[in-house]
């Protein structure tokens, strides 16, 4: 535990990319196999499922600590990290233990089935002992995932440096299912297994928003245009008649779409399609608010399927026949999955799908091809038309590349909508932003029936600011709050802000009656009071 | 209804009894100052009263005052009030001032801290009836560890930078942090360079206490003569080009806020020490006890939830609305005037 608690501490305390990677690869290099297994696991999201609830959590935090359970509420507030919270309230050790990374992980696991006073009994124990740093990192384990900007490509490549595997092999090794408390070192990093493969995904290519004109992507020709979805990047696989839905967080998400097994008999084994799950209420492509009431839930009731059934909308193909085509041409790979995009849907239908009577929930991705970037430019213009984000740009003669790599795929999405509104609640962050209050509520002008003008809540943002406009907010917010509800103060109306949102829809779930997807502040308006403000009946024109 | 010995008013803190403010924000005619911090020593008041080793200091920040310098423990008679001032430990010269009047008593602490730092004279608790206490670090999460242990850590840091070839810069307040963190570098690792408004402030300190030597950064001074060596700046100089001239370097902050590891990570600063002026929370606790008052007055810091945990504990506890900023202040330090590097 001590080498796992000390490689937090040196990756949280810089900011430098190669000193992370090195202190990794250090790392790496000397831990026990087990303990490297559960470390991959960790910095990947893979931890064993949460041993105690945080209520319980926090009440024996203040127990031991001899605080009353308030003032512990308090501190995590202004904290902003629970088991920083409780590392730094609990009574102070100098000790330390010898207890390794994966036997804390392996009493964690067992942990889970025992009764709440056990519970109490072993989490007491530990943070008496455990020196201040230790004791974070152990309740850090109990309580979620650590983010000390070490992304799972970072993690590879520090891997990739201790063992000299290929990072890309590493990276393809690493997705799926595993479980760290079965897996072995061996299997899971040094072995090559290929029944292990049957689920396992290939890493998504992402692409970088485009920076320059588009002009300077030069000949038009060499680029192939199509819209971008704005649903769930998806990889759907089919191997031994088996389908897996792989998300891009690497979640298997097949059980929340059951459309999609209709696919199976239907495309043959050994494909991997990259594409987008889109919703497809009323038999046309809905909107990223459709699809949320399907994201979350485990088991889909069948009004639920009826009411938002999901497509899949396809843009490349990376496994055909049992063979990884990542490395050929993307127009080679298009003309594959259009052939079999043209076998799928018109040939005959095969019997399993004329008993069920389903049509096959599978689209073609058109690609576009122009003369001239004028002419892009005014596809890109009727996104959201659509209902796509803007356009995705990729050279002809690219390969699937692995993560997000510049030069081959560009996105070129559409401006934001924007809309000026007014500061009224605000909540502090977490994480580097603790202690400052960084999350803000924003309302628009709306006539009640008294026919009074009113603020209404429609939009929550949190990014977009400066560090330094950041703090002269925070600063102000401290001065003018009105009330105070646990962490949220609500201020006097009084700041005017520009916000910018990618897409809007109609809600019954908001307030405003309104969802906007992905709101942010692009500007402090500070030359507009808040009657410049504009109204909830602006906001509404805006939907298309 | 009497008048209470001191009330909240939008000048600053009054006696009206005695026609005098307490560390006011407003220009006023008679004031008693606590420390020389800008937010406690403001700039236009007529008639200035303070221990007397913040006179030099506040005489450096302000320019031309009427100043009068007190003993310890010194009472001066105003209207029948009586004043004194003591040992707040906050930094050098900062006092606690207590006021009595017909038998009653009441402390004001401005900022303090019940660690003994070895430089400002330590805090001594009064026995009083109503004490006003500052609460910058008034939460159960802020556990100082003793400056001896702090000070080892700050001085191997260094060694290992200097170990890398590299620059160590370390920030702290230009008055107070600053000399505290100087007091005890450890001469043999290397030498101690300074930002302009640390070395001014230290030339000032230096009849009061024994500091090691310092050398001003100038345009003259390059910057390989500064790798293995250590820079004093002031919060405000990070993020500065005059800060970015001196690569390869490496930063470290020493204050109570980098307790939290998003306050490090927000600033950008490689490295943390926990090391504050102000009392830690039990600190505050412990000193509120000695001091056995049965009022209690919070004027800067968590006020609202450290007076509700003393109402808990039975003290009739309340908040006051004040100017003063704490350690707060440390997240708007105005910028100061950067030293060009070659």
């Amino acid at each position: 535990m001590k080498n796992f608690a000390q490689l937090i501490k040196t990756l949280d305390s810089t900011n430098k990319t190669n000193i992370k990677v090195q202190a990794l690869a250090d790392y790496f290099s000397v831990a026990s196999d087990k303990d490297k297994v559960w470390t991959i696991a960790i910095l990947s999201h893979r931890r064993p499922p949460r041993p105690v609830n945080t209520t319980l959590l926090r009440e024996w935090a203040s127990e031991l600590a001899n605080i009353p359970l308030w003032l512990f509420e308090e501190s995590y507030h202004i904290v902003g990290d629970l088991a920083e919270t409780i590392a730094l309230v609990v009574p102070s050790s100098k000790s330390s233990t010898e207890k390794t990374l994966t036997l804390f992980l392996e009493e964690m696991i067992a942990l889970k089935k025992k009764s709440d006073e056990e519970k109490r009994e072993y989490l007491f124990e530990n943070w008496k002992v455990l020196d201040y740093y230790e004791r974070f990192v152990f309740t850090k384990l109990i309580t979620g995932g650590f983010r000390i900007g070490v992304s799972q490509k970072l993690m590879t490549r520090a891997l990739a440096k201790a063992t000299e595997i290929d990072e890309d092999i590493l990276a393809y090794k690493l997705m799926g299912n595993w479980d760290p408390n079965q897996i072995t070192f061996q299997e899971l990093i040094l072995e090559e297994n290929e029944s292990d493969y049957l689920s396992k995904p290939y890493p998504f290519y992402l692409a970088y928003a485009i920076e320059d004109k588009v002009h300077d992507l030069g000949d038009v020709s060499e680029w192939s245009a199509e819209h971008k979805w704005d649903g769930i990047r998806s990889q759907v696989i089919l191997r031994n008649n088996e389908i897996f839905v792989w998300s891009r967080g690497e979640e298997l998400v097949t059980d929340k779409y059951p459309e999609f097994e209709s696919f199976i008999g239907a495309i043959p084994n050994g494909t991997a399609i990259d594409g987008e799950i889109l919703p497809y209420p009323n038999g046309q492509i809905g909107t990223f608010n459709d699809l949320q009431t399907r994201i979350g839930r485990k088991t889909v009731s069948k009004a639920l399927l009826e009411k938002v059934p999901v497509i899949l909308k396809t843009y490349d193909l990376l496994e055909w026949q049992g063979e990884d085509i990542r490395s050929k041409p993307f127009v080679e790979r298009r003309n594959l999955l259009e052939n079999l995009f043209k076998n799928v849907c018109h040939a005959e239908p095969v019997e399993a799908l004329v008993e069920k009577s389903l049509e096959i929930p599978l689209h073609l991705s058109e690609t576009m091809h122009f003369d001239s970037w004028e002419e892009v430019s005014k596809e890109r213009g009727r996104s959201r038309e659509v209902h796509s984000e803007g356009l995705m740009l990729k050279r002809i003669n690219s390969p699937y590349l692995v993560g997000r790599k510049k030069g081959d795929w560009w996105k070129w999405k559409v401006d934001p909508l924007t809309i000026d509104a007014v500061l009224t609640y605000a909540m502090r962050g977490h994480g580097r932003r603790s202690n400052l209050f960084t999350d803000y509520t924003f309302a628009l002008w709306n006539e009640n029936e008294e026919g009074e003008k009113e603020l209404v809540t429609f939009a929550k943002a949190y990014s977009g600011l400066t560090d330094a406009e950041f703090r002269q907010v925070d600063n102000w917010i401290k001065k003018n709050t009105l009330e105070r509800f646990g962490p949220v103060r609500s201020v006097t109306p009084h700041h005017v802000f520009e916000i910018a949102f990618e897409g809007i829809a109609l809600s019954k779930r908001h307030k405003s009656g309104v969802a906007t997807r992905f709101p942010r502040m692009l500007r402090w308006r500070k030359d507009k009071n808040i009657h410049e403000a504009n109204s909830l009946s602006d906001l509404k024109e805006m939907i298309p | 209804m009497k008048k209470p010995i001191l009330e909240f008013t939008d000048k600053g803190i009054y006696c009206s009894a005695a026609k005098v403010y307490i560390d006011p924000w407003k220009p006023v005619d008679k004031a008693i100052i606590s420390h020389g911090h800008a937010d406690h020593s403001r700039w236009g008041h007529k008639q200035y009263i303070t221990h007397h080793r913040n006179v030099p200091i506040i005489s450096h920040r302000l320019g031309e005052i009427n100043v009068t310098g007190k003993e310890w423990g010194e009472t001066f008679v105003i209207n029948n009030v009586k004043f004194s001032l003591h040992p707040a430990g906050h930094i050098i010269g900062s006092s606690q001032i207590r006021v009595e009047r017909k038998g009653e008593v009441w402390i004001f602490t401005g900022d303090y801290k019940s660690e003994d730092d070895g430089i400002s004279t330590p805090f001594e608790p009064i026995k009083c009836h109503t004490f006003i206490t500052e609460c910058t670090f008034g939460l159960p999460a802020f556990k100082w560890t003793p400056q001896k242990e702090v000070f080892e850590n700050i001085n191997q840091w260094w060694v290992e930078n200097k170990a890398e070839d590299k620059t160590s810069i370390l920030f702290g307040y230009s008055l107070g942090k600053a000399q505290r963190l100087l007091k005890y570098l450890n001469t043999d690792i290397g030498k101690i360079y300074t930002h302009g408004a640390i070395e001014n402030m230290t030339e000032i300190l230096r009849p009061l206490a024994d500091f090691p030597e310092t050398t001003l950064i100038t345009r003259e001074i390059k910057k390989e003569e500064l790798l293995g060596n250590i820079v004093l700046a002031p919060p405000s100089a990070h993020g500065s080009t005059w800060i970015r001239k001196m690569v390869p370097y490496v930063t470290a902050s020493a204050s109570g806020w980098m307790t939290f590891r998003g306050a490090r990570r927000r600033r950008a600063i490689d490295k943390g020490f926990v090391l504050s002026d102000h009392c830690d929370w039990q600190g505050l606790l412990e000193s509120i006890k000695a001091t056995g008052a049965e009022k209690v007055i919070c004027t800067h810091g968590y006020t609202e939830i450290f007076s509700r945990y003393l109402r808990e504990q039975g003290y009739d506890a309340r908040t006051e609305e004040t100017q003063y900023e704490g350690e707060l202040g440390e997240l708007n330090a105005s910028k100061e005037e950067p030293v060009e590097v070659n």
